[in-house]
């Protein structure tokens, strides 16, 4: 359709300002990143050496180079601490992907099988916990999960344990947390994908000869599979970095990665360590990116 | 139920019951809230017809269609295939297969695939079920597509598939949603010709539902028009449009001309009338006895055009002069619009049998009569 | 339930649902309520009181972080709407074109990247620039975080609007440009409200970003908040967090009714 084509150069000229922005305040930063994880500490403003000191010139510029080192990446190697935290994190987020897969395709599917009029409201149930703050939340978990807190009343009151048990700073307040704060993201593409698929193709599963189970089991489930796909995506890569939950519900024994970045940045002020370390958690997390790119790419490009 | 237990049963009873339907429907009934979709439709289905249930939309045979498949349950009656009750068995435990109107292949499976799916729970070896859905595909003509899938194919390859994936089981009795309703015109004729060599090769029982009678006409052995949940008519394609039971039968098949008349004498099997285009006419008394203001149906095609000259006198009986006001020339016939002395419009439909032949002009006047024998006596 | 049609909900599945709908709220509902406690002790309930509501109003340093917040928040929010949409007008109307791999994948990676990264990596650049760190470096950082979200509401708009309205103004005299300025930029308005409402509400919330970039004296809310909670539940936190779920349900409510963000059975959601 020639009317198309006519729009694509304004269109084209609309990317420029975004492009830019993006290009300046996203890509660049990680060029950033990878340069002072390959410098040293210093206590100086700012924390690191070398710096670039443009009035040094060209020799100045080659200089520096010499001063970067690989020292950083050595230290997280060497160190057990980096090497269990990475460990931790990935665990951490693989086994609460697993749980928000549980609970929430339950959900979604129940959704997705509610009368059109019903689904709306659905819907917007489901989204407005998630855009009523992220640590408030978390924060109103601390508050029934404390020592003196509603739980611990309730479990006391009907009898079930004699004595309050302590939830808080446990791996268990740390999934309640996570569950709780990612449900949204895994439900909602899961209903996307199961609420477009065709119920006639159910039925015709029945006139072939399947009892409701097998049905859901044969064809349900594999058509759900996309929707399984970008829930999972969008739990586990954010899940490894997360540092909000952790930091505030699991104990101070083990750290996932996000906390150490957190530590050596704020606490030890160690700017290259924290550096290199965020350099390899997006080195772990490159190929369930690119994964999650790609069907974000395969999403837009089947709208267009 | 289990599936080789109905199946044995069905089997069964079809040895000791020679002659009874097949399938029979009896009294059902389905209401949706304060709707009565089907209202006390009783109907019988032979072995290897191809059965067409007819009717505008919203007229209830969707929902006895999948009343037979077992989508929906009967409030009352009974659906008996071979003398046993099916109405509350589920689909999945039916001899029946459907064809759906949207052809719901199973996207996330190939042609293979989707023709195989029924075959799986009857215990075939690999081999078995891939010769099967070998022959079924050549069945269809689609021949080498095992391995394609669903997005891949076109509107009418999509069809086969459906078509061979509800065959995959060897159903008693093959039901058929909207076969047509998402394919093209010439594509649709073509297929419907298919359809009917398929079921007389098969030798299977079809019943199919359709909106459009001419296709209810090229694909049935017999029709059963419903209107607002209840049976119309159930008769052959010839006797749905030569013998209408009632004016609204002959108005949904096909077009017709309809004059209100009274009856004025009654001699044997003739009947004389005196009709509201002021006209005497002469017709063939009906089964029923008729008497009264009746309707007197005509199809276009039996009414013949003739000049008429001023001052001629018009023949005694069914005869009715006019004057043409419009005229749709359509290659193969000739459609005019006659407006009679008294107001009224006739359709009258001239086969070009003969190139050169001219025709009417608008304003001609003319005289329109047919036979006797070709005028239709129904009740009001 | 397979004899009735494919719609219609079993036991297990009201049960389910229920379950995770009261699993969502139930926190948040036992938070508000407390926010009225009058005692202080979470195992006593002392009466309704708003006892907690004048305390935080006499707390200058929460009320600075507030303020703070919401400034950042509408001023983000803004620019994320004008880049965001332009975003979307491109990815849905420009074709092909060079970099458009790297850019939607510029544009989408912020919605999964983990925060501690984000917010290092543009701390990193504020540094190196030696820009002042305060209001403007949160705000920067919290446009390109929420950029993305803006892009994904108006760009399911503009996928289902009827291109012919376009086509129709320019056959009446518009060139291209005028077009869409004077026939589809008010048809997608709501849905740029809309995306306008979620970059509020992400700005409003974000603890990491802000905790990076952010100078002395110039702490939001949740960075607040945090360091109250650090040191304990504290029923002050709970008024003011029941003032922010308050507020930003009407926020989400006002943006849903804006485009029938629900309505289009999970379009503008599938990208989530």
């Amino acid at each position: 359709m020639s009317a198309r084509r006519l729009f694509t150069g304004p269109a084209r000229l609309a990317a420029i300002a975004p492009y830019l922005w993006l290009a300046l305040f996203f890509l660049v930063p990680f060029g950033f990143v990878i340069k002072i994880s390959l410098s040293q500490t210093a206590v100086a403003q700012p924390p690191y050496l070398p710096v670039f000191d443009l009035a040094a010139g060209w020799n100045g510029f080659v200089a520096a180079f010499g001063d970067l080192t690989l020292d950083n990446y050595r230290l997280l190697v060497s160190d057990n601490l980096y090497l269990l935290a990475y460990l931790r994190s990935v665990m951490v987020a693989f086994t609460a992907t697993a749980i928000l897969l549980l609970i929430g395709y339950p959900v979604a599917y129940a959704m997705a099988r509610l009368p059109s009029r019903w689904q709306a409201t659905a819907m917007m149930l489901v989204i407005i916990p998630f855009w009523t703050s992220f640590l408030i939340r978390v924060y109103a978990w601390i508050n029934i999960l404390q020592h003196d807190g509603l739980l611990n009343t309730v479990l006391v009151g009907l009898g079930i344990v004699s004595a309050p048990l302590s939830w808080l700073a446990t791996d268990t307040a740390m999934y309640i947390g996570l569950v709780y704060s990612y449900l949204p993201f895994m439900i909602l593409p899961l209903y996307a994908t199961l609420s477009k698929m065709d119920g006639a193709l159910l039925e015709a599963a029945a006139d072939l000869g399947c009892s409701p189970l097998k049905a859901f089991w044969l064809v349900t489930v594999p058509i759900s599979l996309p929707g399984v796909g970008a829930g999972v995506l969008l739990c586990f890569i954010p899940i490894v970095g997360e540092f909000v939950i952790p930091d505030l519900l699991a104990g101070s024994d083990a750290l996932m990665i996000g906390q150490t970045i957190w530590l050596e940045f704020f606490t030890n002020r160690d700017w290259p360590v924290a550096s290199a370390t965020a350099v390899v958690l997006l080195v772990i997390l490159v190929v369930p990116l690119l994964f999650y790119e790609r069907a974000q790419m395969r999403q837009i490009e089947g709208r267009r | 139920m289990a599936d080789d237990e109905l199946k044995a049963q069905v089997a069964a009873s079809a040895a000791t019951a020679p002659g009874a339907p097949l399938l029979r429907v009896a009294g059902v009934v389905k209401r949706f809230g304060n709707v009565t979709a089907v209202d006390g439709v009783s109907l019988d289905i032979r072995a290897g017809e191809f059965f067409a249930l007819l009717g505008p939309s919203g007229c209830g045979k969707t929902t006895l269609l999948r009343m037979l498949a077992g989508f929906e349950t009967p409030d009352e009656g009974a659906i008996l295939l071979d003398g046993v009750d099916i109405a509350h068995a589920l689909p999945h435990e039916r001899p029946l297969n459907m064809m759906f109107q949207s052809y719901a292949l199973f996207p996330h499976l190939t042609v293979a695939g989707n023709v195989a799916f029924g075959l799986k729970r009857m215990g075939l070896t690999r081999a078995e079920t891939e010769a099967r859905v070998a022959e079924l595909l050549a069945l269809v003509q689609l021949g080498g597509f095992e391995g394609r899938r669903p997005d891949q194919l076109s509107g009418g390859q999509r069809q086969r598939v459906a078509l061979a994936r509800a065959l995959a089981r060897r159903p008693r009795v093959l039901l058929l949603d909207e076969p047509m309703a998402a394919l093209d015109k010439k594509l649709r004729e073509g297929t419907q010709r298919e359809l009917v060599a398929l079921q007389r090769r098969l030798g299977m029982t079809f019943i199919v539902v359709t909106h459009d009678q001419e296709e209810a006409m090229t694909l049935a052995d017999r029709i059963g028009v419903m209107n607002a949940g209840r049976l119309a008519q159930v008769a052959p394609p010839r006797e749905l449009y030569e013998t209408p039971a009632s004016r609204w039968v002959a108005e949904f098949v096909g077009d017709v001309d309809v004059v209100e008349a009274e009856v004025t004498a009654r001699d044997g099997a003739r009947l004389t009338l005196w009709s509201d285009a002021a006209c005497a006419i002469s017709a063939v008394a009906p089964p029923a006895p008729a008497a009264g203001r009746v309707c007197v149906a005509v199809r276009p095609e039996k009414i013949r055009l003739a000049p008429r000259a001023a001052g001629e006198p018009a023949a005694a009986f069914n005869a009715l002069p006019g004057e043409v006001v419009g005229h749709s020339y359509l290659g193969d016939v000739s459609l005019y619009q006659v407006r009679l002395v008294t107001g009224t419009l006739l359709r009258a439909a001239v086969t070009n049998t003969a190139r050169a032949s001219g025709g009417f002009a608008v304003g001609a006047r003319v005289v329109a009569s047919f036979a006797p024998d070709d005028c239709m006596v129904l009740p009001e | 339930m397979a004899a009735s049609a494919a719609r219609g909900l079993s036991r297990i599945n009201m049960a389910a649902l229920a379950f995770g709908l009261a699993f969502l709220y139930l926190p948040i509902v036992i938070l508000v309520i407390y926010s009225f406690n009058a005692s202080q002790l979470v195992t006593v309930w002392g009466g309704w009181s708003l006892r907690w509501y004048r305390e935080l109003f006499n707390d200058e340093a929460m009320l600075a972080a507030a303020w703070m917040s919401l400034r950042v928040a509408a001023m983000s929010a803004t620019a994320a709407a004008v880049l965001g949409t332009l975003a979307a007008v491109a990815l849905t109307r420009a074709g092909a074109f060079r970099g458009r791999t790297l850019f939607s994948g510029m544009l989408y990676a912020p919605l999964v990247m983990p925060e501690v990264i984000t917010g290092l990596t543009l701390l990193l650049l504020f540094v190196a620039v030696n820009a002042e760190r305060g209001f403007w470096t949160v705000t920067i950082a919290h446009t390109t975080l929420t950029m993305c979200f803006v892009t994904v509401v108006v760009q399911s708009r503009l996928v289902a609007l009827d291109r012919s309205l376009e086509e129709v103004a320019m056959d009446l005299g518009c060139p291209p440009a005028r077009a869409f300025v004077a026939v589809t930029l008010p048809l997608i308005l709501p849905a740029i409200a809309a995306g306008w409402m979620l970059a509020f509400t992400l700005s409003l919330d974000d603890l990491v970003i802000a905790s990076f970039t952010t100078g002395p004296g110039s702490a939001t809310l949740p960075i607040r908040i945090y360091s109250e909670v650090r040191l304990g539940v504290k029923p002050q936190i709970n008024a003011i967090c029941t003032l922010i779920v308050a507020l930003l349900t009407l926020v989400i409510v006002a943006a849903s009714m804006a485009t029938k963000l629900t309505s289009a059975r999970g379009e503008s959601a599938a990208p989530l």
